[in-house]
């Protein structure tokens, strides 16, 4: 086993593991097949799978997450790609209204165990319409779950998870991480859905990231340490199981709050946490809390734009600075 | 031709009884709404009963069918009952998804008639998955989705069409033309005379038209295109050409039909359409009337078990979300 691993590599070696264990996972996408996926995050499973398990799509996004629907009702465990997140949006029917409500719907007559694998966010200069942060669309949808590792063991770890799920997961897979190196997972390595990691330990304030928003934080800690903030961070993995009790038990710790997102601050995840927080944590907290999102603007192209518009490091550690004060 | 020479007067009997059962259930649920008894909305298919009746006598058991929110006549032909049915639509503990889905979701899941869809065109792709399924699984299962001709304007029809027919899948696309797309003619928001068959040759799949108000007619034609699917041979689309008998939804009256028109319909009822033909085989206007009869009778306990039947738990608003049972979102 390599030292390292991409976050690319571990999507492709997520899915193929779950090939590999399981014949009812099949594949279905846009350039997924010999081409290995825009992004290379299918690389190889043509080849170990072949066409009778890696099938390529036209464009054609309903067709796509609708057959997978189709495929999950009848016994199958389809793993849909839809290429760039922004593109969920031609397909939010099957999003909306379709995969999530036919269990409740039919009484739980009918099962949907697939995944929706997407690239999400920004960073990469891909331009408004290919490079927003979604997963606060799929967050205000009952009977979806989201899935959006940070690293790429937890990549491997929740692609299990999700693959194995007998629920609906949509699953984000960060652009800005693609080529992000991490350390393998081991044989078998299975991240249950709903469970945050605390992934650095401090004691005066408690970030909350998600995704692309991780590193940031982590190095927001690291920038606040030489100033003897101690930042302990979670990484959230999942909004939906969400895993609140971890971030009322780093509360209890610290008693300061920050979210960190990618997604726009009107209807971001974090929203939901600090009302969660707000009911039934307010007596944990010594300060209010902070909220570091993106504006509520299309992502611009240039980099000096965007880096207005999405959290980056030095937002993190002002805003920080300023509740540590407070 | 005039009949069928497969068919034997006891199958076709069997098949008008199951359309009389469908016409009376639909004539119930039409004055349990009036009667207050269902809330919400109805979209009824009486008239269309010939295209379920005969396509399910077509299809084998285990093979996968979809509907629409006009979809009673499938979720009775694929084998649930009146009972179930009108529960569901009166809101009961009893009804066929437990009063969470209501009269546009019916779904027999264990008779794989796996769902009612509100979403026009939405359960074209689904078809398609689950003929990409049965493929997969190598199952010679194939997968029918019936819809109405408002579909064929809908992005997810064309996509369905085409993938099937990339993919080579066992799927029969099954349109029910009742020539109006809710309150608008077809005809009017349609650049093609057919709107589903003239379609199909950009598909490079069959496109056909049958008198979607005649049982066998019907029969005939599904179990040719099916027998072609489960053959390896790919998808084909069946433009049945049928008629409501009520409105759209709820209690339309349709005054925008023009009369004559409707006139000309009615004369063309499926069920007369399958007494002519049993009066062919010889079958005596008796007999038929006997099984009239056992159809009314079946409706008429099926409403009484229904209006008696319990409402729903109210705590079962919470459960069926996630395949565990239970509806949390947080761990």
């Amino acid at each position: 086993m390599a030292d390292v691993i991409t976050y690319r590599q571990a999507v492709a070696e997520g899915i193929a593991r779950e090939m590999r264990r399981d014949p009812a996972v099949v594949c279905l996408g846009e350039d997924i097949g010999a081409a290995g996926g825009v992004f290379k995050t299918t690389a190889g499973l043509y080849e170990e799978f072949g066409s009778g398990r890696v099938w390529d799509t036209p464009i054609s996004e309903q067709a796509i997450v609708g057959a997978a629907m189709g495929a999950a009702m009848t016994g199958m465990r389809p793993v849909a790609e839809i290429m760039f997140s922004d593109f969920l949006a031609c397909c939010w029917d099957y999003l909306a209204n379709e995969i999530p409500k036919v269990r409740y719907m039919t009484g739980g007559q009918v099962t949907v165990p697939l995944v929706v694998r997407t690239a999400n966010g920004g960073g990469l200069g891909f331009g408004a319409q290919h490079s927003q942060a979604t997963e606060n669309w799929a967050l205000t949808v009952p009977g979806l779950k989201i899935a959006a590792p940070a690293t790429p063991a937890d990549v491997i770890g929740m692609m299990a998870a999700a693959i194995r799920s007998d629920d609906p997961v949509v699953f984000f897979e960060h652009k800005g991480l693609l080529a992000a190196k991490g350390a393998p997972a081991p044989p078998d390595h299975v991240v249950e859905l709903g469970r945050a990691a605390v992934v650095r330990e401090g004691a005066d304030v408690t970030l909350v990231a998600l995704a692309s928003m991780v590193p940031v934080a982590l190095t927001a800690a690291e920038r606040l340490a030489e100033e003897g903030i101690e930042a302990e961070v979670i990484d959230l993995r999942c909004l939906v199981p969400l895993d609140t009790r971890t971030v009322l038990d780093s509360l209890a710790r610290t008693s300061r709050l920050v979210t960190v997102e990618e997604n726009p601050y009107q209807g971001g995840w974090g929203g939901t946490l600090v009302s969660v927080v707000a009911d039934e944590g307010f007596g944990l907290l010594d300060a209010p809390v902070r909220r570091v999102a993106a504006e509520c603007v299309p992502l611009p192209f240039a980099d000096a734009l965007e880096e207005q518009v999405i959290p980056t490091v030095d937002k993190v550690v002002t805003k920080v600075r300023d509740l540590t004060a407070y | 031709m005039t009949h069928a020479p497969h068919l034997e007067a006891s199958q076709l009997l069997a098949l008008y009884e199951q359309m009389a059962v469908i016409r009376r259930t639909e004539k119930a649920a039409h004055d349990l709404f009036m009667s207050g008894l269902v809330k919400g909305t109805t979209h009824l298919a009486a008239g269309h009963e010939a295209i379920a009746v005969g396509a399910s006598a077509a299809l084998r058991d285990d093979d996968y069918v979809f509907a629409t929110y006009r979809g009673h006549h499938h979720a009775l032909a694929r084998g649930a009952t009146p009972e179930e049915c009108l529960a569901e639509l009166m809101s009961r503990a009893t009804g066929l998804c437990g009063a969470k889905g209501g009269s546009m979701h019916l779904t027999k899941a264990s008779r794989n008639m796996l769902g009612s869809y509100a979403i026009v065109g939405a359960h074209l792709p689904m078809a398609v998955g689950a003929a990409w399924s049965a493929r997969l699984r190598g199952t010679e299962q194939i997968a029918v989705a019936f819809f109405g001709d408002g579909a064929t304007n809908i992005g997810a029809f064309h996509e369905a069409l085409n993938l099937a027919a990339v993919w080579k899948l066992p799927v029969l696309f099954v349109c029910e033309n009742n020539l109006y797309m809710e309150y608008t003619p077809i005809a009017d928001v349609t650049a093609v005379a057919n709107p589903a068959a003239d379609r199909a040759p950009a598909y490079g799949i069959p496109g056909e038209i049958v008198d979607g108000n005649d049982v066998v007619a019907v029969q005939e034609a599904v179990t040719r295109l099916a027998g072609r699917a489960r053959a390896g041979d790919g998808p084909s689309l069946l433009e049945a050409q049928t008629y409501r008998h009520f409105g759209h939804s709820r209690a339309d009256p349709a005054t925008y039909r023009p009369a004559e028109e409707v006139e000309r319909w009615l004369k063309h009822d499926p069920l007369d359409v399958a007494r002519g033909r049993l009066a062919e085989l010889g079958v005596p206007a008796e007999t038929v009337t006997e099984a009239d009869e056992r159809a009314t009778g079946l409706v008429q306990k099926a409403v009484e078990a229904a209006k008696n039947a319990p409402a729903p738990d109210p705590r079962e608003a919470l459960t069926d979300v996630w395949a565990d049972g239970g509806a949390a979102w947080r761990t």
